[in-house]
């Protein structure tokens, strides 16, 4: 399935400036195809996030539709998208993200106990193992690191399976052990058949790429020629 | 959305869900033992005007002086006072009356003639239209010689031998409860406690001046006939009947209603002021929980949850509080009200009669059901606001 961004642009009102109103991501189109990772990359306040949450369903472009497949995100009610996002869109944000009444376990459950369906628990366990913190399931998130807090969230995301994985600087916290696991993990993700978007400041990500994106004051460009989907890690 | 996740939400964050059950277990609490007490106290009122169960009632005028009177009927003094009846004939000719009945008092001893210290009440059971009745709904016998009827509170029972001025007499019945200081007098036939005065005399217990017991009343009860005013009969007998003083029943209780006027509007504002309170801190919780919560409903947002959901986390967790609450602050108000009625009668010095066991589980429920209510009404701002949450915004605060 292909995430498709047509014709999306993002505007935003600022009172300060000579003219009060400023695309933070000007109209363009993008495609996320299901086995690819595209790394999208770019100075800070370029409008990477914005463009990553336009596509995840959780901000409405001020031009132009999102589609999952055949589905216009944004013509969906609020609980159709939400279940949507839920079973087809992981979202991995920036900064941490995990509730601190729950533990980690159960944080990376929450995709399906949200709506009552079975935890799928060992699943959970055996991705958290995989991301190196398998240790730390059933302890409270207060007691995790900047980093760890940053694996339970991209394990909550990738515990459905999602057709798309959209990851706002997921490696931020991480040391380069890690960022190599979890941009690995993502990679597999996409080779496993998700469309991918890693928004990163990395330079070693474009290694992962296999379309390399960049943002520069709202304007989305093309790094490098879009590689077709059997070109992987090639360095 | 699962129910787990209200409940460990609600574990996940002690004080702010203790905050939350306490506040309306606090509002749940006033409402319930606030109107509870002001019920009794409505129907302890009720009682005594249908135990005195009169329109007038007429006395001699030494007791109104003294107060003897009102003491022994308001406030559970014990005494006796006695005139002859010859003054009684005179009263009973005058116009507009359709029912009169003598009543005797005597007061036991606290000494070794007699089991315990009581007022003793006589009521002629040809004409008694007050206390009868009222005997009637837990003794269907007739009053034999030496037969006495023991209020509620009185530790004797149906059965037991009680013994005044010597004369050994019969529990044969044992009234309800009034709430009034009915609950601790003796009643007895005028032919027993005409007996029971003249052992008194007899053994020099009592100051009883000349009374002769066989032509002595102590005071009568009056009904208006149909039509006629009790005030004008009143008026009547205080201008044609020396030495005696006719009272109408409603002046008399007057000073109690008025305190019990008194008692309901404090309680009343009291209960007002406790909920305004409540209603503004629990409005407040709620609000800054939204504000400290944003973060994690932003989280939930993106994990899949509508902003339908996120609603009803909130409306959930306050049910949930405040059906606990709810059900604490209940118990506690009748932890607080039940076990100690006659504590607080006696502090407000009014009658106080509890309502019925179903009314009271009644009452019970509605608070239930008020708390619960004030806890949504208060979330139900919260749970708009974080229905509007937008999502990326709070995402872009946290960077
Ligand atoms: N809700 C908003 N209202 C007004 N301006 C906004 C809003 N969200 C983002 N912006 C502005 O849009 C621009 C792009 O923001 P965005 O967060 O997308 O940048 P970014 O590329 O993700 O930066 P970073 O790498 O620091 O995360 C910034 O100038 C930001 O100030
Ligand atoms: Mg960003």
């Amino acid at each position: 399935m292909m995430l498709k961004g047509v014709g999306i642009s993002k505007e935003f009102l600022r009172e300060s400036r000579g003219t009060n109103r400023f695309f933070a991501v000007q109209e363009t189109d993008i495609a996320l195809e299901s086995g690819q990772m595209t790394v999208l990359m770019g100075r800070s306040g370029s409008g990477k996030s914005t463009l990553l949450n336009m596509l995840a369903g959780l901000m409405q472009p001020s031009s132009g539709h999102i589609l999952l497949g055949d589905t216009d995100l944004y013509a969906l009610s609020d609980k159709a998208l939400s279940r949507l996002r839920c079973e087809q869109i992981g979202v991995i944000p920036q900064g941490q993200t995990v509730l601190h009444s729950l533990n980690v376990v159960q944080n990376v459950c929450l995709p399906y106990t949200l709506y009552g369906e079975d935890a799928h628990e060992a699943d959970a366990r055996a991705l958290l193992e995989r991301l190196g913190i398998g240790a730390l399931c059933d302890v409270k998130p207060a007691e995790l690191s900047g980093g760890e807090l940053r694996r339970v969230a991209i394990a909550r995301a990738m515990l459905r399976k999602p057709a798309v994985l959209l990851a706002d600087e997921p490696t931020a916290d991480l040391d380069d052990e890690n960022t190599e696991a979890v941009l690995g993990d993502l990679k597999q993700a996409a080779q496993d058949g998700a469309a991918v978007l890693v928004v990163t400041h990395e330079t070693g990500a474009e290694r992962f790429a296999d379309r390399l994106l960049r943002m520069n004051a709202g304007a989305l460009a093309e790094v490098s020629p879009a590689g077709d989907s059997g070109v992987s890690d090639g360095l | 959305m699962k129910q787990s996740l209200v409940l460990r939400d609600l574990a996940g964050r002690p004080v702010r869900t203790a905050v939350l059950t306490v506040l309306t277990a606090l509002l749940a609490l006033t409402v319930l033992g606030g109107t509870v007490i002001v019920t009794s106290l409505r129907r302890g009122l009720g009682a005594l005007e249908s135990r005195l169960g009169a329109d007038i009632m007429v006395v001699p005028y030494e007791a109104t002086t003294q107060k003897k009177f009102e003491n022994i009927v308001l406030q559970g003094a014990t005494g006796y006072f006695y005139m002859d009846s010859a003054r009684a004939e005179k009263v009973a000719q005058c116009a507009g009356i359709g029912q009169i009945s003598p009543q005797y008092f005597l007061a036991s001893a606290s000494s070794g003639c007699c089991s315990i210290p009581v007022q003793i009440i006589g009521f002629d059971p040809e004409t008694d239209f007050t206390i009868t009745p009222w005997i009637r709904r837990s003794y269907g016998g007739s009053l034999q010689k030496n037969d006495i009827v023991v209020g509620n509170d009185l530790n004797a029972f149906v059965g037991d031998t009680l013994k005044f001025y010597g004369v050994e007499c019969r529990v044969a019945a044992k009234l309800d409860r009034t709430g009034t200081y009915f609950d601790t007098a003796v009643f007895t036939s005028a032919e027993t406690i005409r007996s029971l005065i003249a052992s008194s005399q007899a053994l020099g217990m009592n100051d009883f001046a000349d009374a002769d017991p066989s032509k002595s009343v102590s005071c009568l009860l009056i009904n208006a006939a149909e039509g006629c005013v009790p005030e004008e009969i009143v008026n009547d007998i205080n201008l044609h009947v020396k030495r005696v003083k006719a009272i109408q029943t409603k002046e008399m209780i007057s000073g109690i209603a008025d305190g019990l006027a008194g008692v309901s509007a404090v309680i009343g504002i009291l209960i007002a002021a406790v909920w305004v309170l409540g209603m503004v801190i629990l409005l407040l919780v709620f609000t800054m929980s939204v504000n400290e919560r944003k973060k994690e409903f932003a989280v939930l947002r993106i994990a899949g949850a509508s902003r339908g959901m996120l609603a009803g986390l909130v409306m959930k967790q306050a049910l949930v509080t405040g059906l606990l609450g709810g059900i604490g602050g209940v118990l506690l108000a009748l932890a607080a009200v039940l076990p100690f009625h006659t504590a607080i009668e006696s502090r407000l010095g009014l009658p106080f009669l509890l309502p019925a066991a179903g009314t009271v589980v009644l009452f019970a429920l509605a608070a239930i059901l008020l708390s619960v209510l004030t806890g949504a009404a208060a979330a139900a701002v919260s749970a708009l606001r974080i229905s509007r949450i937008d999502t990326a915004l709070i995402l872009r605060g946290e960077n």
